[in-house]
């Protein structure tokens, strides 16, 4: 493999967890950030009650929205991901994501590893995690004056733990006092997000994502994606042996379960796979011819 | 360029612009300077 294309990524993925998270002096004050870029979305999934972060999860967006007493649907958020979804796909997880960054590293700690393919129909959960807790809870479950809970931020993010409530319980006497047992339920899971990604490489990402979930629904279309030369390809399956998210790739190279990591094109040895950024089928075809 | 996909790109950016137009960004941004406290574990 390619050692210093494979170094490039965690700096892409340092630098947009950096970029989504630039007021670092937060965390000492137990403060958020209270601008306006927070009616911005974020393409990761990052806490927007994160001390550092300066722009909205997409996925408590949404909620937020919809669950409130005025809106139905809110096509600001989702007009977002879709654009994001057809121009990335799931890029955004592999390269993005400061939460998949994190089970990244955690999957680095030296430790039998094992795989995640017998329980690839787990890759399902996230579908029906988006439906139920993301969309139809927060319309259908509402108090007296029309407003539901962000079912999934509420019962089952980690991220909001990690990135908010520790930081801020750690810094705030006041928050740390009104902790109970949503705080204690909800770090059960982080904890096992955590032990399960030292073993399962991304187990949330695979699993129970719903930001994951809806722009895997736009890996086959996006602009970004990857293709495969069947004229070099000898069906080795050497890009599938590496794929750590257990995508054939010779076979669909833009599976939805793809997060475009590149494992795979540093892997074949016919250099058949290509990463390719355009719109035009022609200009596809022209090159899938990938360069040596 | 593809259709479909160009198609998609008009209907984000026409979903976006009517979120807009509706103010939905400023519930997004009234939830997002505010501590959330389902995300953190209060409720």
């Amino acid at each position: 493999m390619d050692k210093k294309k494979k170094q490039n990524r965690w700096k892409i993925q340092l630098a947009a967890t950096l970029a989504t998270n630039p007021f670092l002096g937060n965390f000492l004050g137990g403060k958020i950030y209270k601008g306006n870029l927070k009616s911005l979305c974020v393409p990761g999934l990052n806490c927007y009650s994160c001390p550092g972060a300066a722009g909205s999860c997409p996925i408590g967006s949404l909620q937020a929205v919809i669950g409130s007493s005025k809106y139905q649907f809110s096509y600001y958020v989702v007009g977002f991901l879709i654009f994001v979804g057809v121009l990335l796909g799931r890029l955004v997880c592999g390269f993005l994501c400061p939460f998949g960054w994190f089970q990244e590293l955690l999957h680095k700690i030296p430790s039998k590893k094992f795989s995640t393919k017998p329980f690839r129909i787990l890759t399902k959960v996230k579908y029906i995690i988006l439906l139920l807790f993301v969309l139809i809870l927060p319309i259908t479950v509402v108090n007296e004056i029309g407003m539901g809970d962000p079912f999934f931020c509420k019962y089952i993010c980690p991220a909001g733990i990690l990135e908010g409530g520790i930081p801020l319980a750690i810094a705030d006497s006041g928050i740390r006092a009104s902790l109970g047992w949503l705080f204690s339920w909800k770090s059960c899971i982080l904890l096992a997000v955590i032990l399960l990604s030292v073993f399962f490489y991304r187990p949330f990402c695979k699993w129970i994502c719903p930001l994951g979930a809806f722009y895997s629904l736009f890996n086959r279309i996006s602009v970004y994606r990857l293709e495969v030369d069947q004229q070099k390809c000898t069906s080795c399956k050497a890009c599938s042996h590496v794929c750590k998210m257990d995508v054939e790739v010779y076979k669909t190279p833009n599976h939805p379960e793809c997060i475009r990591c590149g494992d795979c094109v540093r892997a074949c040895p016919h250099h058949a796979i290509c990463r390719t950024f355009c719109m035009k089928a022609s200009e596809r075809k022209e090159k899938a011819g990938c360069e040596k | 360029m593809r259709k479909i996909t160009i198609s998609i790109f008009a209907a984000a950016i026409l979903l976006m612009g009517i979120g807009v137009w509706r103010n939905e960004a400023a519930v997004v941004l009234s939830k997002g300077i505010n501590i959330c406290l389902e995300c953190v574990g209060i409720g």
